[in-house]
């Protein structure tokens, strides 16, 4: 049966077999279809990537004030973006695992205290200089300096000093962190010529493409560096963004062919893309969770009881039926999910209004509490606190929802409440999550979780070598914050691409969207 | 002396630009929030956030910012946006001429359109042929222009695929491209604009159309069109005139829907984005050129209407 499956998906490589029919003949000999997407990706690369064309993206997220400075990243199109001209030391792949990018090896002393990267040689900046160790240190610097406005500072905070030593760059950390090369993949690390200290806006780093547009808001583009120091990936002569932020016009875009690929599908519609014919919908189950959060040192919410009856009377099944459409799955109060590496599954959370309205109870509360949500905590968010506040009824807790402007949301509103919508992305350890969202001194600690225990536990697992050990501190830290934090999680969202007819290498990648960032690159279109 | 009334308007105009221009920069100053948050949005940590609000000027007083704006805006300078840090005038010019551009066409084929339909409505006033043109006019601006945009999105992009439904344009596109580019947000604001425009046309000729000298041409055994035409248009040009330029500066200020959905990049989104942003020196700049419009076209329209109509040359 696989063997008439992989005739099949070669036929379609071929294209003398349709992707549809493929998938139709797939479903009759009962393989799943994420088995035979994958066989069908395989399928393309074996028959070779498609060199030349323009592939473009229509992309969410873009706005006439971006900048190309990587260390303002803040938004999609910025994102998406700086991974075609710029390259970071190391890269994460698909399935989570760290793999060289420009640096060619790592390797940490014992204790993880000091950690070296030794730097590949013969790369290439677009302005024709050689990219050096002493533009890695400059980037680094930049990044890490007390002047620095760049969003990956304050996990740059543990770093003593930094050197260069032949090829090598030097890392020498004031406290063990056995997760430090993990850092090194922050999107925002893209290493500039001298760190990007001269101009950080000129968009000049070592990636496959080198930027030939840069129309904040409207449309960016680039054109294939012909001095690219790999082959696996800008396979097109050209990519082209264009910055479409509305959902609607998105979608038409793709389906009149007006760009190959779109990001951000809204869940509601996913169905209504899926009945034409020639778009392939493209999800991937990400670390990116929405949820609600209340702060733990304000009353009410400094009462732990009312915390966890707010936590049981949350249908999180509802929610990624009927918000997510499905397309992502239920969240346990915890930030993590299986795709976080030492991760430790822990007895799910369900919705139980009884035992949610025996913990309200012993609270103690009365009265009402009030909601502050924004459209723009995350999407669908109103109608989620809508059915949180149906289902928190049921158990006897009365929600009040209040919808706040969109503008100024996270300025004014996220964080400044006690009990409010949010939405976070995620990180690929648990340890930089945990450093920046729950540790007592954390800068984004939005629950005010300050828990002694869990800091100690933190910082010994982050010098922890053996695995087994990281794992099981892990797991009670997770264990932890699901009983006493104050974060409410009922879901995960999938990352929701699309592309039309002409794509090919997609392969999945939920470590962001768009094929954490690199489908312009890593894909190419078919004749 | 129509000299010195022009004088006199533009004097007028240049003073209710200076004060819109204060009134642009404290409404900035309200709104929640500032720009080195925008900018860095969730991701800020204190220090970031003091950092670059330290390497933006913010912390000057305002009235300090104030000045030192107006004084280099005097010096022909905008400035550079604090978000982006591209130059302002360059940004905007290559977006400004994107809005005129939809705006010309969108104008070109809506006034003498409405125009046109005004005077046939008069003509058969009352009529089936006045009620099917107002029928059709006032139904398509009843309609939210956005819901007319994906309507036309969907059959002529989507269905039949002739006409593209993401309007880029850029600098170096050939001619025919633009407009075929531009088709679809033209037919969109064509039809959002129409009505008023037609509506107040036969309005106004209606009104002079009970006047005395317009019963003697018909006694005197004048057409039904040529009266129109020579008698009561003329007489009615100065409130038509004032809606027309009503609309255009509409079609240069107000069509930020269109720009979202037609991905069109213009005006409009580039104001839109900025305030998000708290970006002020782009706003306010943009603010000043919005106003500007307005307050030319409305002196266009005054000017427009003077030389109508000498009447209003000799005000009592």
């Amino acid at each position: 049966m696989v063997d008439e499956i992989r005739f099949l998906s070669e036929r379609v490589a071929k294209g003398k077999l349709s992707r549809r029919e493929f998938l139709g003949r797939a479903a009759v000999l009962g393989v799943s279809a994420v088995l035979a997407n994958n066989l069908l990706a395989e399928a393309a690369w074996a028959e070779g990537p498609v060199k030349g064309g323009t592939l473009r993206a229509g992309l969410n997220g873009g706005q006439a004030t971006d900048s190309l400075d990587p260390a303002l990243i803040g938004f999609d199109v910025q994102f998406i973006f700086s991974r075609q001209w710029g390259e970071q030391l190391v890269e994460l792949s698909a399935d989570q695992e760290l793999k060289p990018a420009l640096a060619e090896e790592w390797g940490g002393s014992k204790d993880a205290k000091v950690w070296t990267f030794k730097i590949r040689k013969g790369v290439q900046f677009h302005n024709g200089k050689e990219m050096t160790p002493t533009d890695v240190l400059a980037t680094m610097e930049r990044h890490s300096d007390a002047n620095s406005k760049s969003a990956v500072r304050a996990l740059l905070q543990g770093i003593d000093k930094i050197a260069v030593d032949g090829q090598n760059v030097v890392f020498t950390l004031k406290d063990g962190n056995a997760d430090f090369p993990f850092i090194m993949n922050d999107l925002h690390l893209v290493v500039q010529p001298n760190g990007g200290k001269d101009n950080p806006n000129e968009g000049i780093g070592t990636g496959p493409y080198k930027v030939t547009m840069n129309n904040p808001g409207v449309r960016l583009g680039g054109e294939k560096f012909a001095n690219y120091w790999r082959d696996d990936r800008g396979f097109a002569d050209q990519i082209e963004i264009i910055v479409i932020n509305d959902g609607t016009a998105r979608g038409s875009a793709l389906q009149s062919g007006q760009v190959h690929m779109i990001n951000r599908v809204d869940p509601k519609v996913v169905e209504l893309l899926k009945r034409f014919p020639d778009i392939t919908v493209r999800n991937a189950p990400g670390r990116s969770h929405s949820y609600f959060y209340c702060q733990c040192d304000t009353a009410p919410f400094d009462n732990n009881d009312l915390r966890l009856a707010l936590k049981y009377a949350v249908d999180r099944e509802e929610m990624v039926q009927k918000i997510l459409a499905g397309y992502g799955s239920v969240g346990n109060d915890t930030y993590v999910n299986k795709l976080y590496p030492l991760f430790t599954e822990i007895e799910q959370r369900i919705y139980d209004p009884d035992k949610a309205a025996f913990h309200y109870k012993k609270s103690g509360h009365t009265g009402s509490l009030l909601l502050q949500i924004s459209e723009v905590a995350f999407p669908s968010a109103v109608d989620a606190a809508q059915l949180y506040q149906q289902s928190a009824a049921k158990a006897g807790i009365s929600i009040e929802v209040k919808r706040e402007p969109a503008d100024g949301y996270w300025d004014s509103v996220w964080g400044k409440v006690p009990f409010a919508g949010s939405s976070g992305a995620g990180r690929p350890t648990q340890d930089m999550f945990y450093s920046l969202m729950l540790q007592s001194k954390a800068v984004w600690n939005e629950t005010h979780f300050f828990n002694d225990k869990f800091d100690q536990m933190l910082v010994q697992a982050r010098s922890e070598l053996d695995a087994d050990k990281r794992k099981k501190l892990y797991a009670d830290m997770g264990q932890l914050v699901r009983e006493e934090g104050g974060a409410i999680i009922p879901m995960f969202a999938d990352f929701i691409d699309a592309t039309g007819p002409q794509v090919g290498g997609w392969v999945s990648d939920g470590n962001n969207q768009s094929m954490n960032g690199y489908a312009l690159s890593k894909c190419w279109l078919q004749a | 002396m129509i000299l010195a009334l022009i004088a006199q308007r533009v004097a007028l105009g240049i003073l209710l630009l200076l004060a819109v221009s204060g009134l642009i920069f404290a409404g900035t100053q309200i709104l929640p929030g500032d720009v080195a948050q925008s900018i860095l949005g969730r991701s800020a940590t204190p220090v970031a956030l003091a950092n670059l609000r330290a390497e933006m000027g913010l912390n000057d007083p305002a009235d300090v910012r104030y000045f030192h704006w107006l004084f280099s805006i005097l010096h022909g300078d905008l400035g550079t946006a604090l978000t982006s840090k591209l130059d302002i005038a360059t940004s905007i010019k290559e977006r400004l001429w994107n809005t005129l551009f939809l705006a010309f066409w969108a104008a070109m084929i809506s006034v003498p359109v409405a125009v046109t339909l005004g005077l046939i409505a008069v003509r058969y006033r009352n009529g089936p042929i006045d009620k099917a043109i107002s029928g059709f006019a006032l139904a398509s601006t009843s309609v939210p222009e956005f819901f007319i945009g994906y309507l036309l999105v969907y059959f002529f992009a989507v269905k039949f695929q002739f006409l593209p439904g993401i309007s880029m344009v850029y600098e170096g596109m050939p001619f025919l491209d633009k407009m075929k580019a531009i088709a679809l947000p033209c037919m969109t604001l064509t039809l959002g604009i129409l009505a008023h425009m037609m509506r107040m046309t036969r309005a106004a000729i209606l009104n002079v159309m009970q006047s005395a000298y317009i019963e003697t041409a018909e006694l005197k055994g004048l057409a039904a069109f040529d009266i129109i035409r020579r008698h009561a248009f003329p007489n009615a040009i100065a409130p038509i005139i004032n809606v027309i330029m009503l609309n255009l500066a509409y079609l240069v200020v107000g069509v930020v829907v269109i720009e979202v959905i037609f991905v069109y990049p213009g005006m409009g989104q580039y104001l839109v984005d900025h305030v998000a942003k708290r970006d002020v020196p782009v706003v306010q700049a943009v603010g000043l050129i919005f106003a500007a419009v307005y307050i030319s076209l409305n002196v266009v329209a005054d000017v427009a209407s003077i030389l109508a109509n000498p009447r209003l040359r000799h005000p009592r």
